[in-house]
């Protein structure tokens, strides 16, 4: 009579479905299909969609080029850390480590830059909040990705990918103001 | 030799080797969640911030065993108890190479013994997932790499005792549906394991200075495989146990053969061979991969979850119908035995999984969508609406089947295993609910300080997300009352519980039957017969068999289009990124 027994029909698959199922099924997989569509469709016509550019590095050649953008672009200091004003629709650089973003960025309201990102040791997140944007950073990779900061205000960047004791104190800036 | 008995109420067979297999192997992965219960007091006192329990260390420490020992541990041995009861109990024979078995056993045990010593011993806080470069000691990747071969000898202890049944003819027809659902779970797991040797293997040689370099990325791409197919595991066992709880409790058959057996297929076929759901905001992948191999254009894998919500319940409707509980739409809902723990547990399994663990896992599975919950603890609340509500508590909820019928044991405080999936699901929706809402205001999983504290540079989260936590977490300290409970019944029965005698009648408040002994006095089992013919009627019924579960699909339909879209509008809300 149940499951846990051998189907009663020994060719079970020429029964008929009932109608309820088919229905639901049929209900289930559009809505499946309406999912799938939706990620391709925000390719087109949203505006948050990550830049799939990305390049090999080496934590010693991505380190020397965030030495190069601070010495260019630097404006002062806070808590010992550079803080660079780079020029809006330029590459800039942030790199994690053990335990620090580096350096603190300064961008302008509604300008699009060519974010680049990195580690210099094990795997971090780099979670912007409070807008709450995420995304993976990866020892080994150089990731780049076109962001235009559409509010002005202080930002902060914390780790949400673990990387060991000191985690929680690993938090960055990036300040965005106005024109 | 007699080596079967057969249980005079349930009607099950039990063969002597396989018995003894599943009870190892149930009894251990019990032990397991023990622990992880234990180490869950440690985590959830630690995130509430205003506890804030345990030092830095010791919760990196404690919330790696953790995630361990439940996810890993305490299901894979479980699991391992459902395939020799689905294959050698079920089909009614003997044990294919039980000595394989239990070596399998043994190296599981081994494994898991040798990786819980390098948890404790501090060097190996690495978390569940081990990303490398981040390296711990040498015996955590080697005990799971044994822990992992063990498991996969009792796999195909369990292939190679359905070839047995097949060439003995045990059973005529098919393979019963439930039997049919451990098969893919067992397919999946044999993938699912080559998927972590792939990676593991390397990792370990590296961890002892044999290979110079894993690369980060390619680890996170293979590691996955094995880390989110192994997830599909856990659902077709879980599914499969619903559906033997419906027939054991209801007397329910499948709605259609055909419809749930492909249902299950679906899993095989679609459940993302490479998880591309968890490196969807990783560096140097393509949007069409992504897309594609989260969803492989139709997510025919959600479909099929979907098809299951609404089978499993479906079945008990119609039993429950033809009982004469016909009234409106819910009567035979609301006349299900509330009272009785296995049916609770199932149920609330049942909308858990599906309202919360299913829709949440789509949502964030969206590659856009993604982007503004990865690694939050939006993550975690997740996947405790699909482990905990959903897979944990069926496996408790067949616990609670099998104290009787496979222990031959009286359950030991009853009243207390009737209010546990109450207080044990209701704690843990509470914990996820919670952190959920935490989760899209940002605040990080795997963090030990929501303050921050020692940070050169400051940041607050909102005070609504330290509520949030808070409230979550007395869900949480709910959940782990729960889990004891489930602790204190199982734990209890095996070691007070009296040993059934004839016609001790256990089983009747909750099965309805009273038991009688069972001792193995059977040599051949009698062949399992196919499942009586449906009553003529039932055939050409016109319309909706199920019309209460299809109200209850639809409410599930609505809430994941209404949700699913809010979460756009969210991403809308966000820096534009290109």
């Amino acid at each position: 009579m149940t499951s846990f027994m051998p189907p009663a029909d020994r060719h079970w698959w020429k029964v008929p479905v009932g109608r309820q199922e088919l229905i639901w099924i049929a209900i289930a997989l559009v809505w499946c299909i309406i999912m799938f569509l939706m990620m391709p469709l925000w390719h087109v016509y949203g505006k948050q969609n990550l830049s799939t550019e990305a390049y090999q590095t080496t934590p010693a050649k991505f380190g020397a080029k965030v030495e190069e953008m601070i010495a260019k672009y630097k404006v002062g200091e806070e808590a010992g850390i550079p803080v660079v004003a780079p020029p809006a629709g330029s590459d800039i650089y942030m790199l994690g480590r053990l335990w620090q973003w580096y350096p603190v960025l300064k961008l302008k309201k509604n300008q699009e830059y060519r974010l680049h990102l990195s580690s210099m040791d094990w795997q971090h997140g780099f979670s912007l909040q409070p807008i709450n944007i995420n995304l993976q950073v990866v020892p080994g990779y150089d990731m780049v990705l076109k962001i235009t900061p559409d509010k002005s205000g202080t930002y902060s960047v914390i780790c949400n990918e673990y990387c060991g004791i000191g985690h929680h104190t690993m938090v960055g800036k990036i300040y965005v103001e106005d024109k | 030799m007699s080596e079967f008995r057969v249980c005079p109420d349930s009607g099950f067979y039990f063969h002597k080797s396989a018995e003894s297999l599943m009870k190892v192997n149930a009894v251990t992965g019990i032990v397991a969640l023990l622990l992880a219960g234990i180490l869950a007091i440690g985590v959830v006192l630690t995130r509430w911030q205003e506890v804030h329990l345990l030092a830095a260390d010791k919760f990196y420490m404690v919330l790696t065993g953790h995630g361990i020992n439940a996810l890993i541990f305490w299901i894979i041995f479980f699991e391992m108890a459902v395939l020799h009861f689905a294959s050698s109990t079920l089909l009614r024979c003997r044990m294919a190479t039980p000595r394989w078995a239990w070596a399998g056993y043994f190296l599981m045990l081994i494994g898991a013994v040798m990786n819980n010593v390098a948890v404790f011993s501090g060097q190996s806080s690495v978390m569940m997932t081990s990303y490398v470069p981040m390296q711990a000691e040498p015996h955590f990747y080697l005990g799971l790499i044994l822990f992992a071969v063990g498991a996969l000898i009792q796999v195909f202890v369990f292939f190679g005792t359905l070839v047995i049944a097949q060439q003995e003819k045990t059973y005529q027809g098919s393979v019963p549906l439930v039997t049919f659902g451990a098969i893919t779970a067992a397919i999946i797991a044999v993938f699912t394991i080559a998927s972590g040797a792939i990676i593991l293997i390397p990792t370990f040689l590296w961890s002892v200075g044999y290979v110079s370099h894993i690369d980060a990325e390619m680890y996170r791409v293979i590691w996955w495989g094995m880390g989110h197919s192994s997830q599909q595991i856990n659902v077709a066992a879980h599914v499969s146990i619903w559906y033997l709880i419906a027939g054991v409790l209801f007397g329910a058959r499948p709605m259609s053969e055909k419809v749930s057996r492909f249902a299950f297929l679906l899993y095989i076929f679609f459940l993302q061979l490479a998880s591309a759901h968890h490196i969807l905001v990783d560096p140097g992948i393509s949007s069409e991969w992504k897309i594609f191999n989260t969803s492989y254009a139709m997510y025919l894998a959600v479909l099929a979850s979907m098809i299951h919500g609404l089978t499993v319940p479906g079945s008990i409707e119609v039993a429950q119908r033809s009982k004469g509980y016909t009234k409106g739409l819910f009567e035979w809902l609301r006349k299900a035995p509330w009272g009785n723990p296995i049916f609770s547990a199932m149920f609330i399994s049942l909308v858990t999984f599906g309202f919360i663990g299913g829709i949440t896992g789509v949502v964030m599975g969206t590659e856009q969508i993604n982007l503004i919950i990865h690694n939050t603890i939006y993550v975690p609340a997740h996947f405790h609406a699909t482990v905990v509500t959903g897979t944990t508590l069926t496996f408790m909820a067949v616990t609670y089947l099998l104290i009787p019928v496979l222990f031959r044991r009286q359950m030991f405080l009853p009243w207390v295993a009737k209010m546990q999936p109450y207080v044990f699901g209701g704690g843990m929706t509470i914990l996820i609910l919670f952190m959920l809402g935490a989760g899209t205001l940002g605040v990080a999983r795997r963090h030990w300080d929501m303050d921050f504290a020692g940070a050169a540079m400051a940041f607050e989260y909102p005070a609504i997300a330290y509520t949030l936590m808070a409230v979550g977490a007395i869900g949480g300290v709910l959940a782990i009352v729960g889990g004891a409970m489930f602790l204190v019944v199982a734990v209890g029965s095996l070691l007070f519980g009296k040993k059934l005698e004839p016609s001790a009648g256990i089983l009747e408040s909750f099965v309805g039957k009273p038991l009688h002994a069972s001792v193995y006095n059977v040599s051949k089992p009698e062949v399992l017969q196919m499942a009586a013919p449906l009553k003529e009627e039932a055939h050409t019924k016109g319309g909706f068999e199920a019309p209460g579960t299809f109200g209850l699909a639809m409410l599930l339909l609505v809430t994941f289009v209404v949700y699913y879209f809010i979460n756009w509008k969210y991403l809308a809300s966000v820096w534009p990124l290109g």
